[in-house]
């Protein structure tokens, strides 16, 4: 396969980044989207250029590291995979193929496609956890959880971090993110004592890293890799609620 | 108060300023329209008149105006630092970006359609409160009631008048058809069960509203009522 890219180039955060146009060929359908970025850059290297900097890790589409905004979408094309996941078979001999950062103010830009996601590990550090250890693996039946909430549980924790719902956000909200967050614990019962704490601390510090506020396109919920589900927001936002107007716990 | 902290002050509490004022603009909407739509009886307006006398005239109702008021000015304004505040969280926008792959065009463009209704309803609160409640309605009926029926017939002789209000109603449409079920989403209220009828009700009172508010300046227009 022959391919145009245009990758966005920025030296360092302070200066003023450009797409730059590559011609690429002999490319395999069969590689990975950042295997075809690996060869970019292999060229890019035997030539005395700078070769793209951009986050990858595991490759196996479970770690939350790769990112790339490919065509105006998080993670390309296909639904439902990381970009580590997307294949080049998923375009077409010839395609123009535009590759862009995450853009968000609390997502700064450190390297070309590499961008700053510390915000989401702050929030975390805000509340995301439970304050007591759980100590070794119990008895199988002396904590009963209900399926239901085992598996909705389940689905919130499938969120790897990386950042594809603020991408795509209009508003670039992490709401999706947060949420999710959130109600891995929420739907627990080990999550309980703390869970209206949690939500509170975990929200102010979304507002204080500059993320912007969910208008409900769903769009974030259409992107996620993990297919993580908007109603975690509705259960954050019910939840903070509940923080707010129901608990007698003042923060 | 300080119990409640930033309880409206923050990211989610100013949604629910949102939510709840858009929820409210919506009951208002059914009983606008339901009072609206009693120039459909055609009866040269009398049993309009009757809607529009009491209205204008009952103490609860004229209270109600200043809380619609109040209702219609915070989600204005709340929407306005809203989307300041995202406009902020993206500095730098994406030179390619594909929003109809994950979203409808209407829930993005929420603001714009919001702006669209506020321009038509400067036009629109010219037209007819301020005509009801300050200027005067200049005639009155055979049963004695101001006649607001013979206002609303004048102002649809008037094409362009016509085709502002079809815009005016096309915008509100599509605002309501994301408006409906974001609001129970923002205000926490998904639930499996009921998720399917929030949705289905709010497309249904979306169109529904639409098409009878739409059929009002058209049926004054091409005189199908007198």
């Amino acid at each position: 396969m022959n391919l145009t890219l245009k990758v966005w180039r920025q030296k360092d955060n302070k200066a003023k980044g450009a797409l730059v146009d590559y011609k690429i060929a002999g490319i395999s359908p069969d590689m990975s989207f950042l295997e075809m970025f690996d060869v970019l850059n292999e060229d890019l290297i035997n030539k005395g250029d700078e070769p793209v900097v951009f986050d990858h890790d595991c490759r196996e589409g479970i770690c939350g590291m790769c990112s790339m905004f490919i065509n105006g979408r998080p993670h390309g094309p296909k639904d439902l995979v990381t970009t580590c996941q997307l294949h080049m078979r998923s375009f077409k001999d010839g395609d123009t193929i535009v590759v862009e950062p995450w853009r968000a103010a609390a997502f700064p830009v450190v390297k070309d496609l590499t961008v700053d996601r510390s915000a989401f590990d702050r929030v975390i550090a805000a509340g995301g956890f439970i304050s007591v250890n759980t100590g070794n693996a119990q008895d199988a039946n002396n904590l009963p959880i209900p399926k239901l909430n085992a598996d909705a549980a389940f689905e919130a924790a499938a969120c790897i971090g990386c950042g594809a719902c603020v991408a795509t956000c209009k508003n670039a909200s992490a709401m999706l993110f947060v949420s999710a967050k959130i109600s891995q614990l929420a739907l627990l019962p080990q999550g309980q004592p703390e869970r209206y704490r949690r939500v509170q601390s975990m929200v102010a510090q979304m507002d204080a890293e500059g993320f912007g506020n969910c208008t409900n396109t769903g769009a974030c919920e259409a992107e996620c890799p993990k297919g993580i589900s908007l109603e975690n927001i509705a259960r954050m936002n019910r939840d903070y609620a509940s923080a707010k107007f129901v608990s007698e716990e003042t923060m | 108060m300080s119990g409640f902290g930033n309880a409206f002050s923050s990211s989610i509490g100013k949604k629910f300023i949102m939510g709840i004022t858009g929820l409210f603009l919506i009951l208002f909407l059914i009983v606008h329209c339901g009072i609206n739509a009693l120039i459909f009886f055609n009866d040269g307006g009398l049993t309009f008149n009757v809607g529009a006398h009491f209205m204008a005239s009952n103490w609860l109702i004229r209270a109600g105006e200043i809380v619609l008021f109040i209702g219609l000015l915070a989600h204005i304004f709340q929407a306005l630092r809203l989307t300041l505040q995202n406009r902020k969280a993206r500095p730098i926008s994406y030179t390619v970006t594909d929003g109809n792959a994950n979203s409808k065009w209407y829930s993005r463009s929420m603001g714009l359609l919001g702006t669209l209704l506020l321009i038509f309803l400067v036009v629109h609160l010219k037209d007819f409160w301020v005509v009801s409640r300050f200027t005067g309605i200049p005639s009155t009926d055979a049963q004695g009631h101001e006649d607001l029926y013979a206002v609303m017939r004048e102002k649809f002789q008037d094409p362009v008048r016509v085709g502002i209000y079809l815009l005016g109603i096309i915008s509100l449409c599509y605002h309501l058809l994301h408006g409906f079920a974001s609001a129970f989403q923002t205000l926490g209220w998904n639930h499996s069960k009921y998720n399917g009828i929030i949705k289905g009700a709010g497309i249904w009172y979306s169109i529904i509203i639409s098409i009878l508010f739409a059929a009002m300046p058209i049926a004054f227009h091409f005189g199908l009522i007198q």
